[in-house]
């Protein structure tokens, strides 16, 4: 991969982060190291309390960290307060100044490095338009819909062309159509401007449509790093897959493993050849993680390997949600799409044969 | 008294004549017309009558509380009038006093307010609650009791002497000092409540946001702390300046014969036999067109605060 030979933007080494002290001390983040490329689309995610904004305030520079280093490009940053550190913060809420106007809520960094009047507006000007927001310079933010608020948010965090850009939870106050456009948006400022993005989020769709690379966080720990697509088909722990996306876990006895597949026992006796994360043992217990897009269900024909009793179909649209139960009682979740009429060909309380796609079944241990 | 403006704008008004409406208003129109009008009408009146000797009034017109307030005439009202400049100068020194008290109030109570509003959010009141403890003393036994604290044998004195901090007593009782300690002390929590309502809602992000703009400490207070907390401040400097001004208590007990000020010049005019009703009627109004102007300043502020959004 050609990305593994770009240079290190952040390199996050061992940080460890703890409220309080002594006996009452809270481990916000416990032993996290990952590096983020330059010029690279990152997200943390993870559940609210994971320790993904707590590890984006380090970074800025609004809390101090309790062991370990953060080096930006190469320098050590600990000892630099927020405001000299060439990074710039996207608020949660904004967080624009109400007494200034859009112009001047985008010239405020720029003005405090000192820059020249002539510069400092040329420069403000350019971030409006890259925003799309020419007309609106003289307005105040309260004025702005949400979605123009964040679009300013976004310019004045750009406009003293920070090394870093970092974005908490920036479109989280947004509903849902607007939320999709920032989305494709965000992501051609990205490529535009070339800086490093550093997103936090807790919307795994979100996470998987705009990211080059995924950090998974659960706890103040990290889970997996790696592209939308690694995160989502090679989950590397229980969390993980089940975090993101939808999957089915079912309980399986590990019996064999060969060549990175494992063969597994379900409880209702049937066995599932799934790929491994991890080093499990034979013998051992552990989940298997399937997708519910990567199962279907049909009616049976006699000699099928895995069945169960449709619960009920739920239509989506697109797709159909079909939630079966195995005879041990494992609930599951079968998702075919509508492209043709009666897709599945079942009704609630009729048994239906269950099959596994290539390759969707995977081990994990924890 | 910004409360008394919002009368009959209850907004949901159409053309329909509703005589309840009016009738539900009543009470609002008595407290204006009797506790508002009539008495500073009044006050007006005796403003352009002539005086009796033994305090009241004769009802004659006349100018002459307005024109003594300006020009000396002499003892007996026959010389070449000059300018008077004894009550210009108690109106000056009112004026400078009670913005020095506005000010010195700003300076300790923003810092307080800020503090307060900064606390973890159980505290709060606790620490809001304390602020006001003293105040539920008697102004005049304060006052007095400031007094007792500052004279030249008094606690403050003796420790300062016996701390060896000074080598004498510091003499406070009867100066401008002691007139503005006893200022600053009575209309403090003015202050610190508003700008703390203020802070209390200052969104903190905003801070954060400027520090990580560059922005150093001293540049975010002054750029965005400041101009977002403005309203607070505004309302407790006149919540401070406009009963300063007309402060009677502090300037008598504390400062003496020499340190008059407006309030009390006032006062003097409607005690016992020696007053001079329209005198102290004329001195009223100017007193209040003058506060009138501060308040008339505080809402173009507000008003252009408001246009601008917040």
């Amino acid at each position: 991969m050609t990305a593994e030979q770009k240079q290190v933007a952040i390199d996050i080494k061992n940080v460890v982060k703890q409220y309080g002290v002594g006996d009452h001390a809270v481990t916000a983040l416990s032993e996290v190291s990952l590096d983020i490329r330059d010029n690279e689309f990152f997200t943390l995610l993870g559940p609210s309390g994971c320790g993904k904004t707590t590890l984006l305030r380090m970074i800025a520079g609004f809390e101090s960290v309790t062991a370990g280093t953060i080096l930006l490009y190469g320098d050590e940053i600990e000892g630099l307060p927020a405001n000299k550190r060439p990074v710039n913060t996207v608020f949660q809420q904004y967080a624009l100044f109400p007494h200034m106007t859009v112009l001047e809520n985008i010239a405020f960094g720029l003005r405090m490095l000192g820059r020249s009047k002539a510069e400092t507006e040329q420069r403000a000007r350019q971030m409006l338009d890259l925003v799309q927001l020419g007309q609106f310079g003289d307005r105040r933010p309260s004025q702005l819909s949400g979605g123009q608020q964040q679009r300013v948010a976004l310019a004045r965090a750009l406009a003293p062309s920070p090394k870093v850009l970092l974005l908490d939870e920036p479109l989280s106050a947004l509903d849902l159509k607007l939320r999709q456009a920032m989305r494709v948006e965000l992501q051609q400022i990205q490529e535009e401007t070339g800086i490093t993005f550093v997103f936090v989020t807790h919307d795994q769709e979100e996470a998987l449509t705009m990211s080059d690379r995924i950090a998974v966080m659960s706890a103040g720990r990290l889970q997996q790093i790696g592209t939308s697509h690694e995160v989502y088909e090679e989950p590397r722990n229980r969390f993980v897959a089940d975090f993101i996306g939808e999957t089915n876990l079912f309980d399986v006895t590990i019996e064999a493993i060969q060549n990175g597949t494992a063969k597994c026992r379900l409880g209702v006796g049937a066995v599932i050849e799934s790929s491994v994360a991890g080093n499990p043992s034979v013998g051992a217990s552990g989940h298997v993680s399937i997708r519910p897009e990567r199962l279907s269900a049909k009616p049976p024909s006699g000699d099928d390997e895995l069945t169960g009793v449709v619960d009920r179909l739920i239509y989506l649209g697109t797709d159909t949600q079909c939630m079966l139960h195995l005879d041990d009682g494992t609930e599951i979740t079968v998702r075919a799409q509508n492209a043709h009429e009666s897709a599945l060909g079942l009704g609630p309380g009729e048994r239906a044969a269950i099959s596994i796609d290539r390759g969707a079944a995977r081990l994990l241990v924890d | 008294m910004a409360g008394a403006v919002k009368l009959g704008g209850g907004g949901t008004s159409s053309g329909v004549f509703d005589p309840l409406r009016y009738w539900l208003l009543t009470p609002s129109w008595l407290v204006i017309g009797f506790f508002l009008l009539a008495p500073v009408g009044i006050m007006l009146i005796y403003s352009f009558l002539t005086k009796e000797f033994r305090g009241g009034v004769i009802w004659e017109f006349s100018l002459a509380a307005y024109d003594q307030f300006i020009f000396d005439r002499g003892l007996f009202g026959d010389e070449p009038a000059k300018i008077e400049w004894t009550y210009v100068v108690i109106f000056i020194r009112s004026i400078w006093q009670a913005a020095l008290a506005t000010i010195l109030c700003l300076v300790i109570g923003f810092p307080t307010a800020y503090f307060i509003a900064t606390r973890p959010v159980e505290t709060r009141s606790l620490w809001l609650f304390l602020i006001t403890v003293p105040y539920w003393v008697n102004l005049l036994i304060r006052t007095v009791s400031m007094k007792f604290l500052i004279r030249d044998s008094g606690p403050l004195n003796q420790w300062l002497t016996s701390a060896g901090i000074l080598d004498g007593p510091i003499h406070l009782i009867n100066t401008d000092i002691a007139v503005q300690l006893g200022l600053f002390y009575s209309y403090l929590p003015f202050m610190v409540l508003p700008v703390y309502a203020s802070v209390e809602r200052y969104n903190f992000a905003l801070s954060e946001a400027a520090w990580d703009l560059y922005a150093g400490r001293w540049t975010t207070l002054k750029e965005v702390l400041l101009p977002t907390v403005k309203p607070g401040i505004i309302a407790g400097c006149i919540l401070v300046f406009v009963p300063s001004l007309g402060a009677f208590l502090a300037p008598d007990l504390l400062g003496g014969a020499k340190n008059f000020m407006i309030g009390s010049l006032i006062e003097e005019q409607f005690k016992g036999n020696a007053g001079n009703w329209p005198f102290g009627a004329a001195a009223s109004m100017i007193l209040l067109t003058m506060v009138l102007i501060v308040l008339m300043f505080y809402a173009r502020q507000q008003s252009r605060g408001e246009a601008g959004g917040r």
